[in-house]
């Protein structure tokens, strides 16, 4: 098609959500007074004005298919009021005016497989990234991963019986797209990349390559004639972050590529400042199409700060109320050496006090 | 010519389990849609998932597809096994950006998928990690028709790869009580002047903004966007006595003790014998805890603005790290407020470009060039809230002393006479 030919652009950019928003929420914008939880997965808020909105939140499957997608809109034209969102955790959910559509908007929902709840001190759906599905450098899959976990933790996610709410994210590589969460199951790679390097010089941008690796392991080479890269493996702390950059420095591996759990990442500034996850268990097998053992860890990890934190303590609040050694104790999960960081900013992690919990 | 089902036993263990499952999902896709470019594609997807999960490894590798005009928002992604999958070979996603808080009506929802069901997979996401709804799974030629269509009603691509991405805000002022902000507007004033930077990537590595209404930050602004943008107040929170009391005679003293009292971080507030609450405003730091515990009884004050945090991240490449607060309260009212908060997200992009290093990003260029040198570059005066304590080491020159003094008290003066 000739250029003259080519549409251009409406470079329109972020639509305004007014024109989408429940016309009860448009009118009392900024003047919310309270909410209530009459139950998990339902939120009742009411207005300065006294209007109400009654928002009733489902789990999905979060990759939606035309069908499912065409089901959620079925049911909010048919049961709710026709408006919805979508949480960060890609929950949807459904705003009604009405408090007598609550129930049977709850009733078509569960009759079609969605799963209502996810609200206040439950553990909230694992908010998750591509994965093999379509990402170009994951370790593992975040869909499959996600859906055999929610399997398992469906009932914490209908019911609010956590102290406080529950956060878990996936990530399937060490860029951690997926973030902080107060439970993070990620992929840790645990050997050096495997380089094709008849491919490098013609794929791989090098002194970029090199430039990527966070501990400057990677250094020009040639190799059986052709300029290439090589790693000081030694150096190599398996991260890959020269894979994207370089496809022909293979890390992902299906052995070595492992799950590696973090806990304690909060992002709200609520009691304590926002907090980073940190590391409890490596060595975790990548292990398709239900990562059993993975599952075992979180839910073992669920279990020890249900049965021992307090009303409103975050994973990190627990822990930092009865210190790392009693969660290491309570959860039965080893302490290594690879739990000491030796990362840059390592020693304000150190112990430098007598504040020891006996 | 009978379509290929790929076997998938190991899929098929995903759709066991009371969870709603996308295998399921994707089945019904390619068992009953009647499109064949869609039935055949997802077919062809589950061949290539399959083989995933059985070699344990990903087969797409990217390239560069965009649409007239742009140069990003578009994730390509071709496979490296196309000979045994040929109809899904080309499978890329388009990022669109979501309206201002993610809501839509179910007939915007439902016009959008008449639209993909013409080009695409069939497959769609709400939304992505960093916030564009996701359609997944197009071919290059098909992914310029797609986006024609729905640009048409309203719909823009949003950013991928080194550019100002997507931007995302909590549900906000709509639905909330603790919301402190505008964070539509806040949102659509920021990513909406920097369409070109979205649309045509050229900075040294993305640039995220998020907004969250209050200091609960349901958006995970701190910690994953380059320029958060949180709700707060500066006046008194406001207490309900009547409230108080009736959450104390419903949950009992203890409980408020225990669950409020005694975990402000601050240790602001007393319970009196007479089961009223006073707050030393002066020591609080909006954390939002007993707000959140004592919902009905405290709301955040009448002077309400925003703290701006610069610099949050992910893991790659010197680890991970919270923004930092650069601007500890904003008034954000007036078209000016609007106006000076775009001006310094504008100084902060622009200083970003010049001195970032090739997939750097902001927070990890501060780490490298101090925050006094990053303040100065985009002309912001130091301020105490900006750290947890001063200085620890004496290595540093400081015969700049007696000006840097003058300047605090100059500054000081100056705020004094309004």
């Amino acid at each position: 098609m000739a250029l003259e030919e080519m549409r251009q652009p409406i470079e329109s950019g972020c639509p305004d959500g007014f024109q989408y928003m429940h016309p009860v929420m448009r009118k009392n914008f900024g003047q919310w007074k309270y909410h209530e939880h009459p139950r998990p997965g339902v939120l009742r808020h009411v207005a300065h004005s006294g209007d109400e909105i009654w928002t009733v939140k489902a789990g999905t499957q979060r990759i939606l298919d035309l069908f499912t997608l065409r089901k959620l809109t079925e049911i909010g034209d048919k049961y709710g009021e026709g408006y919805v969102r979508f949480t960060i955790r890609s929950n949807i959910e459904y705003m009604v005016a009405d408090e007598a559509k609550v129930q049977p908007l709850i009733d078509a929902l569960e009759e079609a497989g969605f799963v209502v709840g996810g609200t206040a001190n439950s553990v909230a759906m694992i908010s998750h990234t591509q994965g093999w599905l379509h990402c170009d450098i994951p370790g593992t899959d975040a869909s499959g991963v996600v859906k055999a976990m929610m399997d398992e933790l469906i009932d914490e996610f209908k019911n609010c019986n956590m102290p406080n709410r529950v956060h878990i994210t996936t990530s399937c590589c060490q860029i951690n797209c997926g973030g902080q969460g107060d439970i993070a199951i990620n992929v840790q790679h645990t050997k050096p990349p495997k380089i094709a390097h008849d491919l490098v010089a013609n794929v791989c941008e090098r002194p970029s390559v090199v430039a990527r690796c966070p501990v400057a392991a990677i250094r020009p080479a040639m190799v059986n004639g052709k300029p290439s890269l090589e790693v000081d493996e030694k150096k190599c702390i398996c991260c890959g972050a020269c894979f994207p950059p370089c496809p022909p420095m293979q890390i992902n591996d299906p052995e070595h590529t492992k799950l590696a759990i973090w806990v304690g990442g909060n992002h709200s500034n609520a009691r304590g400042k926002p907090t980073f996850q940190k590391l409890v268990a490596a060595g975790i097998p990548n292990n398709p199409p239900r990562w059993p053992e993975a599952t075992a860890i979180v839910k073992q990890i669920l279990r020890t700060y249900k049965e021992d934190a307090k009303d409103w303590e975050r994973i990190n609040d627990w822990i930092e109320r009865i210190g790392w050694p009693r969660f290491f104790e309570k959860t039965g999960l080893p302490f290594t050496k690879y739990h000491i960081d030796n990362w840059r900013g390592a020693r304000a992690s150190l112990n430098a006090s007598t504040h020891i919990r006996f | 010519m009978a379509k290929k089902i790929h076997d998938t036993p190991m899929l098929d263990e995903l759709e066991k389990g009371p969870w709603p499952s996308f295998i399921s999902g994707f089945k019904r896709l390619r068992d009953q849609h009647p499109d064949p470019r869609i039935n055949e594609t997802v077919g062809s997807l589950l061949g290539q998932l399959e083989h995933s999960y059985e070699t344990r490894k990903g087969y797409w590798k990217g390239g560069t597809v965009s649409v007239f005009g742009y140069g990003g928002g578009i994730i390509p992604r071709f496979s490296e096994v196309a000979d045994a999958f040929p109809e899904s070979k080309e499978f890329h996603t388009l990022r669109v950006q979501p309206p201002a808080g993610n809501y839509y009506t179910t007939d915007m929802l439902n016009q959008l998928a008449n639209s993909w069901e013409k080009y695409g997979s069939g497959l769609i996401t709400f939304h992505g990690q960093t916030g564009n709804i996701m359609f997944i799974g197009t071919t290059t030629e098909n992914t310029q028709h797609f986006f024609d269509e729905i640009n048409e009603y309203g719909w823009d691509l949003g950013g991928a790869g080194p550019c100002v991405r997507t931007a995302m805000s909590c549900v906000g002022a709509a639905r909330c009580e603790q919301s402190c902000a505008n964070e539509h507007a806040i949102q659509r004033w920021l990513v909406n002047n920097f369409t070109d930077d979205v649309h045509r990537p050229a900075l040294p590595y993305k640039f995220k903004f998020k907004v969250s209404g209050c200091p609960n930050d349901c958006q995970n602004a701190i910690e994953r966007s380059d320029f958060a943008v949180i709700g707060t107040w500066r006046d008194d929170m406001k207490i309900d006595q009547d409230e108080v009391k009736k959450f104390i005679e419903a949950k009992g003293r203890q409980y408020v003790i225990d669950n409020v009292i005694t975990r402000c971080p601050t240790q602001c507030m007393t319970l009196n014998d007479d089961d009223t609450l006073d707050v030393n405003n002066h020591d609080c730091v909006r954390c939002m805890h007993c707000l959140n515990v004592m919902n009905k009884a405290l709301s955040p004050g009448d002077d309400k603005g925003v703290t701006i945090l610069i610099g949050g991240k992910r893991t790659l490449k010197i680890g991970d790290l919270m923004g930092t607060v650069i601007v500890p309260f904003k008034k954000l009212e007036t078209e000016e407020d609007y106006e000076s908060l775009v001006e310094l997200a504008e100084e902060v992009i622009d200083f970003f470009a010049e001195n970032a290093l090739e997939h750097e990003r902001t927070g990890e260029m501060i780490e490298r060039i101090g925050l006094v040198n990053f303040l100065e570059g985009i002309g912001v005066e130091v301020d105490p809230h900006m750290v947890n304590n001063p200085r620890q080491s004496s290595y540093v020159r400081m015969d700049g002393w007696d000006e840097e003094a003058e300047k605090w008290f100059a500054r000081k003066a100056e705020q004094a006479a309004g």
